[in-house]
């Protein structure tokens, strides 16, 4: 019983500093929609973006030419002294978050008196956080960009800061870009349309099996340096990097070892019906499995007992007139190290270890009425085909392992609505609902767990 | 079943600006087949065009006055970038051309991006803005001669040409654009516009090929002060000239 309440204590601590975590990176509002362009080059918003922050081809052909149109008026010498490549976008809302199974003291207070489950919702209104973003040329054909990003209490980190060295040798084909940036795929995370705690993610982009010691995510900004071609329409596009592995943290706060990533696609056009686009992505890296300590304290920068992990799949944008649905499958696998949260080199891998191993997808629809109009919908599942211990087996934070530990079923739906749409600014009126249940993982009971998000605000930039 | 073209709009812009000179009476339809539908060309133009070009074509969009040169007036129906005779319409082939090549030094970008039927659309819709467009046949396009051997003497006889038709009073007398005259231009609008700069590189208003430049000199640039000189140059000199300017150009990209 005692030692019941013990796995159960520590599994209520994990949680609560993973539910706590999540906040904090889920409401560090992620933006890619800069009015500063629309205000440099004279185009609407809905010039470049579907409905921003989302690209159209024409916005990602903008952005692969290092932010350029490449009409002689890019570099910053012909712009009005009085022009600066900054904007703000910010989110003032309501919100609703609903858990069904969050750790609580038995008796409110005593810390002692143990630990039982209870469905927890918390709403009213709200901040998100706040992105500061500047970006755009140096000089002809060196780009960069800087974004400073906050949460809802103005703490900043930053979401992106990197020079890129554009058509080197006068080459489309050859692009450098050097510091924290997102991983290249069209199917980004931080030019979609869904903000809620539930549903501001990809769960894919982030999903890691219960325990596993990876501290990696596809969806976070990575720190490093890519090679990035595209043909002069950006249908056919390539991205190699070489990154840290660190998770994009700065501060060398991790290991010494190094992470790649790849990506490509190619786009065609299909008469009455659009622009299509598939790809195929890889990212192979290496994570620590435990640090190097003074006074029992970790040393950062002394990750040690490093072991692989790789994230792999496939994508499609297919659009149908208004409609256009993007589509991804990914497989990711951890080192039973890794998966069991064993320090590699001090420790035996427990009876019957194996590396986790998942597969996942989502589909998500848009119906773009107008650029001023847009409703999405995404439906999202990950399902562990393997593992890190046999069914039956114990976690290291206590956990029961069944077959559908961790599974995750994600689904958002909701509308933007932006009555004003100029070159100076944006306002969008965002409705939007999620909903995730994830199997098994309850801090205490080890139940499946159910989290929702209802929101309404508005989502503007200048 | 479907067809799938990949990267074809490369392929369709070197295809239709090879062909353009030789599209006789291929005012309405585009090479290859494909046709524009104004219907499908107005959300379009509302999307991409509207903020520099305005709601009623007319170059009055919100940002059109941050702009210089400022934005095309579709309803004049006045056209630098043609095939055409100076004072014609432009054949549409034309004007596709423009929307997928833009306009060099200008807020006309590339919409290359954009898949072929897109752009013919917008061709179709901003041909709308224009009465021109309805009562008028575009002009017979420019029959343009195969380009002689560049040699000493070609560019010798173009710089004689430079001169002879007093090219100088506006471009200069080494291409910089600072002619005597440079200051005193205006466009059709009344507006200051300066002349071109041979020597910042190897992009013209409308093209980047020694063709493109021989277009220039034998159809002008309406709505600018360059004129056609067609009745007033032969075509070998028009490609001697070529030979001299492109001799100017001291930032020339390979």
């Amino acid at each position: 019983m005692a030692g019941g309440l013990m796995k159960g204590h520590l599994r209520g601590a994990a949680c609560t500093l993973g539910l706590l975590v999540g906040i904090v990176a889920i409401t560090s509002q992620t933006a890619q929609a800069i009015p500063a362009f629309a205000r440099k080059y004279g185009l609407p918003c809905s010039a470049c973006h579907e409905a921003w922050p989302k690209l159209n081809n024409f916005g990602i052909t903008f952005r692969d030419n290092g932010y350029q149109l490449e009409n002689e008026r890019d570099a910053p010498i012909y712009q009005h002294p009085a022009y600066f490549p900054i904007s703000f976008r910010i989110t003032p809302q309501w919100h609703r978050e609903t858990n069904n199974r969050v750790a609580v003291d038995i008796v409110p207070g005593q810390a002692s008196s143990g630990l039982t489950e209870r469905a927890i919702t918390t709403s009213g209104f709200d901040l998100s956080g706040l992105d500061l973003w500047t970006a755009g040329t140096l000089y002809n054909n060196i780009s960069f960009q800087v974004l400073p990003s906050s949460d809802e209490n103005a703490s900043f980190h930053f979401e992106s800061a990197w020079i890129r060295f554009d058509n080197i040798a006068h080459s489309r084909w050859v692009n450098v870009k050097f510091g924290k940036h997102e991983l290249d795929t069209p199917i980004s995370e931080k030019r979609f349309l869904t903000l809620t705690q539930s549903g501001g993610f990809y769960q894919l982009y982030h999903y890691l099996p219960a325990s596993d010691l990876n501290g990696f995510a596809l969806g976070d900004n990575q720190l490093g340096v890519e090679l990035m071609g595209h043909s002069q329409n950006s249908y056919t596009r390539y991205a190699v990097s070489v990154l840290s592995s660190n998770d994009g943290q700065p501060g060398l706060p991790s290991n010494q070892t190094y992470d790649v990533y790849g990506d490509f696609s190619q786009a065609f056009v299909v008469p009455k019906f659009g622009v299509q686009r598939v790809g195929a992505y890889g990212y192979s890296g290496r994570s620590p499995t435990y640090f190097l300590t003074s006074g029992g304290v970790p040393i950062p920068g002394t990750g040690q007992g490093n072991k692989p992990f790789y994230r792999t799949g496939v994508y499609g944008i297919w659009y149908v007139g208004k409609v256009d649905f993007s589509t991804l499958y990914m497989r990711g696998q951890d080192n039973a190290y890794l998966g069991t949260g064993t320090a590699a080199g001090l420790a035996g891998l427990p009876d019957g270890a194996q590396s986790p191993t998942w597969n996942g997808g989502f589909v998500e629809a848009h119906y773009t009425w107008s650029p001023q109009l847009v409703f999405v919908g995404r439906y999202e599942a990950v399902r562990m085909s393997r593992q890190a211990l046999p069914v039956g087996s114990q976690l290291s934070d206590g956990t029961t392992v069944t077959d559908s530990l961790g599974n995750t079923t994600a689904w958002v739906g909701g509308l933007r609505w932006y009555p004003i749409m100029s070159s100076r600014a944006g306002v969008a009126l965002h409705l939007e609902y999620a909903h995730v249940l994830t199997k098994g993982t309850s801090p205490v009971t080890g139940s499946d767990v159910r989290s929702s998000s209802v929101m309404g605000g508005f989502d503007f930039d200048f | 079943m479907l067809r799938m073209k990949v990267e074809l709009s490369t392929v369709l812009i070197t295809g239709w600006l090879a062909l353009a000179p030789l599209s006789f009476g291929a005012d309405t339809d585009l090479a290859g087949g494909l046709k524009g539908d104004a219907n499908r060309g107005k959300p379009l133009y509302k999307r991409y065009c509207v903020g520099c070009h305005g709601v009623y074509g007319d170059g009055t969009g919100e940002n059109g006055v941050y702009l210089d040169p400022r934005p095309r007036d579709f309803v004049a129906a006045s056209f630098k970038c043609r095939s055409t005779p100076t004072g014609t319409l432009p054949l549409d082939s034309d004007l596709f051309a423009t929307i997928t090549r833009g306009v060099y030094a200008s807020g006309m970008p590339s919409w290359l991006p954009l898949e072929a039927q897109a752009r013919a659309d917008l061709l179709a819709y901003i041909k709308d803005f224009s009465p021109r467009f309805k009562e008028e046949k575009p002009g017979e396009p420019l029959q343009i001669p195969p380009e002689p051997e560049v040699n000493q003497e070609s560019v010798g006889r173009g710089e004689a040409v430079y001169q002879k038709m007093e090219c100088w009073k506006c471009h200069g007398k080494e291409g910089r654009g600072n002619g005597r005259s440079a200051s005193t231009l205006t466009d059709s609008k009344d507006r200051p516009i300066v002349p071109y700069d041979f020597t910042t590189g190897d992009r013209f208003k409308c093209g980047t090929s020694n063709e493109d430049l021989y277009r220039i000199f034998m159809t002008g640039l309406d709505g600018t002060p360059m004129p056609s000189f067609r009745d007033n140059i032969q075509p070998a000199e028009a490609w001697d000239l070529v030979h001299y300017l492109r001799t100017l150009q001291t930032r020339v990209k390979k």
